[in-house]
């Protein structure tokens, strides 16, 4: 689950993070008291769930609270395009203002998982203001990282390793150390799966702040924090998406024309990817669930109907303990409720799979039974290009 | 307490255990190992697993009992804490694993306790000399499997998982949640991220004629207990096992791991697919760990790679049943 830079900055700020003052308005008049009250100089910033926002003109500079309002007005509202957001890009519905700090440098922090070493990993560079993978390709050696130990945790010792190699020195090293340890507080009592600052900035008078923030949340980890909900923005996500959420079903819009339901996450990529090697163009990701029960491919059916670009379903279901007639009954009986009307290729297998194509073939839908995985999508791309 | 390992159980028992006056601790699966007395061989279960099913009178728990036990399965405990005493499904119920291993000689626990207690689970069966623990619970937080991992190591303890199919061996043995009629015994390893597109694999192994040597479904979380190079050492040295199919999918490396392992010590052929090739970067794709970050993890990375080692890489999903049998000269 991703959340707001400002978002980020509150629950940083907890762990004795310094972030620099700022408030996160939603009205040209707010941006400007919030400029006033902040001294005058401010830097607007644009709120959306995607980075690349200062090059798109989402981060802009105001020089006095009356331009901060200008900036304000000009930017909410605005449908900010950056290399992230893709072509449609977001709109811009809340702003932080911030107060404008003079910077001498900036440097790069990031905490993440790493998968094979099975812990958390610190990684700092002084390339600050990069993307990490930028560094990684460019500079792979101004990358510096320490490994947390995954029951006891960042000790000091590597805190101050980083810290050393970033050239913190004298005055900063103390600071450093425990912006550093904050971070690594932070990412695991708030269950992240990632935490970035990046820029870590220091200022002219010496001192550290996260400039800007990024804190995606476990997913797994959402039931122990109730209080994530009221962080999520559905704005910043794709409607069809959030209904998934609601229906409890994973769900990924993609551009083509094919809908395709499928139970397992697995599968489901795998059947994307034999529509596109048929010359198709995937329209989902969609994964029902292991078991398939009528609900959710009633559900299903309304998520992928609900995408003007589907020309045809594809359904993928591999029975296995679920009998293949149930499920037959159950796509059946949501096809007739949903009154689908693109035409829809099944691919069953698994047990009572010969009742269960009977049970198709005579239902009068438009449905084609298809008997393997590759004749499935190439009849589901055939009929998509005729509809 | 410590300081008191007995000298005649070396390596396989550990210091907690034998402070608990456990016999019986079973030998950690880690390497070839075959039955004096029936000759059986399989890695990882057999007809000699016994295995203790943590949350067995849940909904998960109870259903896939009586499926296991319908296989063949040596079902010979459960454990839901609070329920012990109790018979459930003709299975004896205990509080905690250490009992249900101090009565019925359990040497293999499989999981289907919900997420928010899985971990907990998990260690508890560690710590009850479990040798083989396999969790089919999908959803643990990332976290809590880091300091689960932290906890097994230095144990003499296998986990396979979490969010995992399990494990099986046709006609023998079956350890989780895949559907056992689709499986034939013979000779072809099949080692997954992925649940049922690791049963259409096998389906489309079976109807032609190539039976399993043993299916294990790793698990699709990020931290996962056993990985695919873990899995394709024992198929290596498994003399029942004369080729692997491999099926990965976007996201981390166990790949290209994979890949470096078979192309240095694999002498068997390996067949390979991975999930995702249309999958968009940044998504997470139902998987925990599926998802391409930073452009790494990406399914073409993973073709190349493992093509250069040498492993027999599968474009179609449709097709990996019959690149094994022309790969084994038998199509």
């Amino acid at each position: 689950m991703r959340i707001h830079e400002y978002q980020a900055k509150e629950l940083l700020q907890r762990y004795g993070v310094m972030v620099p003052r700022g408030e996160a308005v939603v009205t040209p008049e707010a941006a400007r008291a919030a400029a006033e009250k902040l001294g005058g100089r401010v830097v607007v910033k644009a709120q959306i769930h995607a980075g690349g926002r200062g090059k798109a003109g989402g981060i802009r500079l105001a020089d006095s609270p009356e331009r901060a309002y200008e900036l304000a007005r000009e930017m909410l509202g605005m449908t900010l395009v950056t290399p992230q957001t893709g072509p449609q890009g977001r709109l811009v519905r809340t702003l932080l203002i911030e107060e404008a700090l003079p910077i001498r440098q900036e440097y790069y922090l990031g905490i993440i998982l790493d998968r094979a070493a099975r812990c958390p990993v610190l990684m700092a560079s002084p390339a600050g203001g990069m993307d990490i993978e930028e560094i990684a390709q460019r500079s792979p050696e101004l990358i510096f990282k320490e490994h947390a130990h995954p029951a006891l945790g960042l000790q000091p010792y590597q805190a101050r390793k980083l810290a050393f190699a970033l050239g913190f020195a004298g005055e900063q090293l103390g600071p450093a150390v425990r912006f550093l340890l904050g971070l690594y507080r932070a990412f695991v009592e708030l269950d992240a799966s990632l935490v970035e600052v990046n820029p870590l900035v220091v200022t002219e008078d010496g001192r550290l702040y996260a400039l800007d923030a990024k804190v995606t949340f476990d997913d797994n980890a959402l039931f122990r924090h109730p209080e994530y909900a009221e962080l999520r923005d559905v704005n910043e996500e794709e409607p069809l998406e959030v209904e998934a959420s609601r229906y409890d079903l994973n769900y990924i819009k993609l551009n083509g024309t094919i809908g395709c339901m499928v139970n397992g996450a697995g599968l489901a990529m795998a059947t994307m990817d034999i529509i596109k090697l048929a010359g198709g163009e995937p329209a989902n990701f969609l994964d029902v669930g292991g078991s398939a029960t009528t609900e959710r491919v009633e559900n299903g059916f309304r998520l992928l109907l609900s995408d003007p670009n589907v020309r045809a379903v594809l359904i993928n279901i591999f029975g296995g303990i679920v009998r293949c007639d149930i499920v037959a009954e159950g796509v059946i009986q949501a096809a007739r409720k949903i009154g689908v009307t693109v035409p829809i290729v099944v691919r069953l297998e698994g047990t009572n799979v010969e009742r269960a194509r009977e049970l198709l073939a005579q239902s009068g839908l438009k449905i084609t039974v298809a008997q393997s995985m590759s004749e499935a999508a190439e009849r589901v791309v055939a009929l998509a290009r005729q509809g | 307490m410590l300081g008191t390992r007995a000298p005649f159980v070396e390596g396989t028992r550990s210091a907690l255990s034998s402070a608990r006056g456990l016999w019986y601790i079973p030998v950690p699966f880690k390497g070839k190992r075959w039955c004096k007395e029936c000759g059986a061989l399989s890695i990882l279960v057999d007809e000699h697993t016994r295995v203790v099913v943590q949350g067995i009178t849940g909904r998960e728990g109870t259903f896939h009992t009586q499926q296991m036990k319908a296989y063949g399965t040596k079902i010979v405990a459960g454990v839901t804490p609070g329920k012990g005493g109790t018979v459930h499904e003709g299975v004896p119920v205990f509080n905690t694993v250490e009992q249900a291993v101090r009565e019925t000689e359990a040497n293999t626990s499989v999981i289907y306790v919900p997420a928010a207690f899985a971990a907990d689970a998990i260690m508890e069966a560690a710590d009850a000399g479990i040798a083989l623990i396999v969790c089919i619970t999908e959803g643990i937080p990332a976290l809590d499997m880091v300091r689960v991992m932290a906890f097994l190591k230095d144990r003499p303890t296998r986990l396979i998982g979490p969010n995992c199919p399990g494990v099986i061996s046709p006609g023998k043995c079956k350890v989780g949640i895949m559907p056992g009629h689709i499986h034939r015994a013979g000779s072809i390893g099949v080692v997954s991220r992925s649940g049922t597109l690791t049963y259409e694999a096998v389906w489309q192994l079976t109807q032609r004629g190539l039976g399993q040597s043993t299916c294990v479904g790793i698990g699709g979380d990020p931290i996962v207990g056993t990985n695919f190079v873990d899995v394709l050492r024992l198929f290596e040295q498994d003399e029942q096992t004369e080729a692997v199919v491999l099926i990965g999918e976007i996201g981390g490396t166990a790949e290209e791991e994979a890949a470096a392992f078979v192309r240095a010590y694999m002498t068997k052929p390996v067949i390979g697919f991975v999930a995702g090739q249309t999958a968009p970067p940044g998504r997470r794709m139902g998987h925990a760990g599926a998802i391409i970050s930073g452009g790494r993890g990406t399914a073409a990375e993973k073709m190349w790679a493992m093509e250069e080692a040498g492993i027999h890489v599968v474009r179609s999903p449709a097709e990996i049943g019959a690149t094994v049998a022309r790969v084994l000269g038998r199509d």
